[in-house]
């Protein structure tokens, strides 16, 4: 059994199948799961004791108008493998846990989503803009924040989309 | 001595770009530090969204322009991962050539704004000097010095000249002798912890099958991180050369599909640490999502531990040696 296997099991071990939504082995050395908000951290906190994920590499925030997600590109250095987290965030509520406490370089990545996409993450020392201006009142890269599309080439699904 | 706020920007020769790093003083010792950024956004991640996964190259090129074949790169590899899309041999190989041939060009502009930064109007002239070699080589290759608009989904624009690998070798052995008398220049002004090369760690493209040791450096001092840059210099011309040896022939680019359904994501080594790009098709011909990591919007954020206990005068000195792109930090 590779490290993807034995990550998978240990996490089905930990948490039990039923509080993921999914868990998949995406390629050599890089596994992905799809969880709920409520779980991130202990999700975060048993990867990081049990597999030595020392570096956290991004935070990215997507818009999937039902819902968001908050994704984490972690990796093992030790262990040399990566394992991307999906975490479910509910459209109306838009809250989820920081994991700052865990990883330093979290900081700033969790500002730039809060900043380009207004999920607020709770435990967050310093959660204020970081790119754009502080007076901005829109977060730009949700999907109802329109472009200018009239001078270029938009296919008609973007458009209808917004 | 009452402490105070003393702002190290927008317009400042430290910035190497258009930054406010906002220094708290107690006399001449730095109590705290912090950067302050975004002058350059432009909405990257946005704009992708309405362009198509191929033209999107040509924005990614000017993330960083010092560094642009690395990071379209980056982007072609993530997209190639959510395609799950094959690149010929032949390709790969092209493209470790390019990047090791920016990587070269982006560590001498780093060299180049270095030396000013500590007083060494040498440095700036010479590495500058050398530059212009790469510069020829990647116009040679690409057709430009700059924003080379190189790497392609599937594969790169273009196969290399039939003669490339002998003006290589001639440059190389040329920039090696001079390299020499830059660490000359450097080291009679005595002035990160571990690295990690995912060119090794997490090995794409070509790069399993070259022989090369990555540049570490114990200290993690500004002089480290000079050592570590120079270092790496030496490695692409090896990388270089073994590449151009080893290169087979055939097909350099694929077609790929039009369309993405499903995301994917890479990271590579770029001249200024580790790049990612994340990006999500949902079925369309323009990218759902795309998401950049950039090194320096990491690297920016120890400003404030890099900075604490020392003296207002170095801070030019350490925040020159992260290499700081403000195109690519600000996105």
């Amino acid at each position: 059994m590779g490290i993807e296997g034995e990550v998978l099991a240990g996490l089905k071990d930990r948490f039990g199948e039923p509080s993921f939504r999914s868990l998949a082995i995406v390629r050599d050395r890089v596994v992905k799961i799809v969880i709920d908000r409520k779980d991130l951290v202990a999700v975060c906190t048993f990867l990081k004791s049990k597999f030595d994920m020392a570096h956290l590499s991004s935070i990215a925030a997507v818009d999937w108008r039902d819902h968001f997600e908050s994704v984490y590109h972690l990796t093992s250095w030790s262990r040399n493998f990566m394992v991307q987290i999906n975490a479910w965030i509910p459209h109306d509520d838009p809250h989820i846990d920081s994991v700052v406490p865990l990883w330093n370089g979290a900081n700033v990545h969790e500002r730039e989503a809060y900043d380009l996409m207004g999920i607020i993450y709770d435990g967050h020392p310093n959660l204020t803009r970081i790119l754009l201006p502080k007076d901005f009142e829109f977060f730009p890269l949700r999907k109802d924040f329109p472009q200018e599309v009239d001078r270029q080439y938009v296919s008609r699904r973007k458009i209808g989309g917004g | 001595m009452a402490e105070m706020w003393i702002n190290m920007g927008p317009q400042h020769p430290m910035t190497h770009g258009l930054w406010n790093l906002r220094i708290k003083v107690d006399g001449e010792t730095i109590v705290d530090a912090e950067p302050e950024i975004g002058y350059l956004h432009r909405g990257y991640e946005k704009i992708m969204e309405v362009r198509e996964f191929q033209k999107n190259v040509v924005l990614t090129d000017r993330l960083c322009y010092v560094s642009s074949i690395t990071w379209s790169h980056c982007y072609c590899l993530a997209c190639e991962a959510a395609m799950d899309l094959d690149v010929p041999e032949r390709g790969k190989y092209l493209r470790v050539v390019s990047n090791e041939l920016q990587r070269i060009a982006s560590h001498l502009m780093w060299l180049a704004a270095y030396g000013p930064d500590l007083g060494l109007l040498t440095a700036l002239l010479w590495a500058l000097r050398e530059r212009e070699l790469f510069l020829d080589l990647l116009q040679l290759i690409t057709g430009a010095r700059m924003n080379q608009n190189y790497p392609r989904i599937g594969g790169v624009r273009n196969d290399a000249p039939g003669d490339f690998e002998k003006y290589c070798a001639k440059v190389i052995g040329h920039f090696r002798k001079k390299l020499g008398e830059h660490e000359k220049v450097f080291e009679q002004s005595k002035l990160f912890q571990v690295r990690i090369d995912l060119r090794k760690l997490d090995p794409y493209d070509a790069y399993p099958e070259m022989d090369f040791q990555p540049a570490v450096e114990q200290e993690g001092d500004s002089y480290a991180r000079y050592k570590v840059r120079v270092e790496e210099m030496k490695t692409s011309c090896d990388i270089i050369l073994q590449a151009l040896h080893k290169m087979p022939t055939g097909p350099y680019r694929v077609k790929p599909p039009r369309r993405i359904e499903g995301e994917g994501f890479r990271r590579t080594e770029d001249s200024r640490g580790e790049a990612l790009f994340y990006v999500i098709g949902d079925g369309d011909d323009r990218p759902y999502r795309v998401k950049i990591r950039s090194p320096v919007f990491s690297n920016i954020a120890a400003a404030p531990l890099m900075m604490r206990g020392n003296k207002v005068a170095d801070v030019v000195a350490i925040m020159g040696s992260i290499d700081v792109c403000v195109g690519e930090m600000d996105k």
